[in-house]
């Protein structure tokens, strides 16, 4: 599998301040502030834009079927081209790649990406009841019904593979919520400690609630454009490009039962001794992440992620998932994930900043909308605009050139990761 | 023909539940029953009233990979499997105790799940643990099937419990 199409470029963006609750809006309203802002922010008129592509997961949420269509209607999009995508908590970061597929194949020079959700419309029980609806009706819903449940158990097994404590965990938390204090859109800030984490409910064992993300409302947009379009926006006023370089998507069974115990897809960095006892994926590890990993690194000539890498904004909807993607992402090896967060590598002033924005915990996530949130906050942070747009440049990292963004779904069932880079 | 301006919609006693005035917020029900077949997986189902689990494996001789949650094809070479009878003892392979749920689930907290793995077999099964509290767990501790008397026709005919000699 190799890619052959026309460069792509992000070419503005936009996010509504991730919240509980806003029903003041409804998500027409809410995307509809987003696009405006990334239209503003971009210099950019809604005649340029060739087409779009929806974002939302969940219908039982939204109560309202073909809600994608309404967003493009009351956008004044209609009757240019659009479609939805869905993959669960991926859903935003396989629409970004969908968009990507529509400018890189010639199709569409400008399109706009749009996702949102409105998760306030139920209960917190509700929702995790309709979050679970994304397991296996057969045979996983029944039985656990709990999305956290089930990531507890991943997050048990990865502790017994490789000795992961809970204050690991504790410190992703306590990292996310603190950058968060400094991104006006998150939804979470909160200076924390390791004892605040491990003292907050136990929600599923290990992880208590600060190790859970939340339910969010909130919208985000990005707008990408051909080459050629985009050096002709970014001629006008105030507006520079960000490069996607390169797209990775992988995905894995539904249920986490059915995870085999095989070999590592090992990265241009690794070898096959490094993990010669390791059972792999089984249920500590998302092959999904690796196998989106590998296809991006690749597509973007990435052959030494830790030091190629100047940031990431990876899916943590729990701090057990942060660290296991770092391996999976090969930031460091499988079973270093602890010891990658206890070295203060993924810290904003570290090695490579992870979740910068407050990630998935501490910003939000609304799901549709979440791999969305990323690309935008990614795209300010490699046009070094995040002063700008937050009106603090405490989160912008300094001589950022290249960043990983990683949209997850399910148990690890479709991960997204799209290179982004700054353009010269 | 009937062309009545007088026309009157009929006023009823049924009212909103309102949530809040500006914006208005109000309750809007919604509620259905679905007629769910278990298709292929009909048998996993009806065999837990038998007081037996039944897996699948593949019935292609090169491949013969056992699964402990049944598919009616296999994942590793496409070919259709035939149903394959676990053992009732296993381990626990990893676990949690959930003390919050989805809605459906809440009332049941705090309780154990587990994934299950057996000698033999290729992959895990998702089960309730019960007998042992969130501290007694551990993982490559020993556990036996055991079925429900009464069938609900869920996943949950089956749980497990710690398989140690009876107090
Ligand atoms: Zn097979």
């Amino acid at each position: 599998m190799s890619y052959k199409g026309r460069d792509v470029y992000m070419v503005s963006g936009g996010v509504t301040k991730f919240a509980k609750a806003s029903p003041d809006m409804d998500f027409r309203l809410r995307v509809k502030k987003a696009f405006d802002y990334a239209l503003n922010d971009g210099n950019i008129t809604i005649q340029e834009i060739d087409g779009s592509v929806a974002s939302y997961f969940s219908d039982h949420f939204q109560r309202q079927l073909m809600a994608g269509i309404m967003v493009n209607d009351y956008l004044g999009l209609s009757p240019k081209p659009s479609k939805r995508i869905e993959g669960g908590g991926a859903t935003g970061g396989l629409a970004f790649q969908t968009g990507f597929e529509e400018i890189a194949s010639g199709r569409m020079d400008t399109c706009a990406v749009y996702g949102f959700e409105t998760m306030s419309h139920v209960n917190t029980w509700k929702g995790n009841e309709f979050i679970a609806l994304a397991s296996d009706t057969n045979f996983d819903y029944p039985v656990g019904g709990f999305y956290t449940g089930y990531y507890a158990m991943m997050a048990n097994r990865h502790m017994h593979e490789f000795g992961t404590t809970v204050e690991q965990l504790a410190k992703v938390s306590v990292k996310n919520h603190g950058n968060a204090i400094h991104n006006p859109y998150s939804q979470s800030p909160m200076k924390l400690t390791v004892q605040d984490v491990r003292n907050s409910p136990m929600v599923s064992t290990p992880l208590t609630r600060l190790d859970v993300c939340t339910m969010s409302d909130g919208a985000a947009v990005a707008i990408l454009a051909s080459g050629e379009k985009a050096f002709e926006i970014a001629d006008r006023e105030g507006t520079k490009p960000v490069k996607i370089a390169s797209i990775g998507t992988g995905t894995d069974t539904m249920r986490l039962s059915d995870r085999p115990f095989g070999r590592v897809p090992l990265l241009s960095n690794e070898k096959e001794s490094d993990y010669k006892d390791l059972k792999y994926p089984g249920i500590h590890s998302f092959r999904a992440g690796r196998t989106a990993a590998k296809e991006a690194y690749k597509g973007a000539g990435i052959t030494d992620p830790l030091n190629e890498l100047d940031l990431v904004e990876l899916h943590d909807a729990y701090t057990s998932s942060e660290i296991q993607t770092y391996e999976d992402l090969g930031l460091c090896k499988y079973g270093e994930g602890g010891q990658f967060i206890d070295e203060g590598k993924s810290e904003l002033h570290g090695k490579v900043p992870v979740n910068p924005s407050g990630g998935l915990l501490a910003a939000g996530h609304p799901v549709g909308a979440t791999g969305i949130m990323q690309a935008v906050f990614m795209f300010w942070q490699l046009q070094h605009t995040v002063k700008k747009h937050f009106k603090d440049d405490t989160l912008q990292v300094k001589n950022a050139k290249r960043g990983l963004i990683h949209s997850h779904a399910g148990t690890g069932t479709y991960v997204a990761v799209s290179i982004m880079e700054a353009v010269q | 023909m009937t062309l009545n301006p007088d026309a009157k919609m009929e006023e009823t006693q049924k009212g909103a539940e309102v949530y809040n005035v500006d914006p208005l917020i109000v309750k809007s029900h919604y509620e259905i029953d679905y007629i769910h077949s278990y298709a292929q997986d009909s048998e996993f189902f009806r065999a837990l009233g038998k007081k037996k689990l039944m897996g699948s494996k593949c019935t292609n001789k090169k491949c013969g990979y056992v699964y402990a949650t049944p598919r009616g094809h296999c994942m590793i070479c496409g070919s259709e499997t035939e149903w394959y009878e676990l053992p009732n003892h296993g381990k626990v392979h990893a676990f949690t105790t959930c003390f919050f749920g989805g809605e459906e689930f809440l009332s049941e907290t705090p309780f154990n799940l587990a994934m299950i793995e057996f000698e033999g077999v290729n992959s895990l099964f998702m089960a309730r643990l019960i007998g042992a509290d969130a501290e007694d767990l551990y993982i490559g501790m020993p556990v036996k099937a055991k079925f429900r008397r009464n069938q609900k026709f869920s996943p949950t005919d089956v749980y497990f419990v710690p398989d140690v000699a009876k107090k």
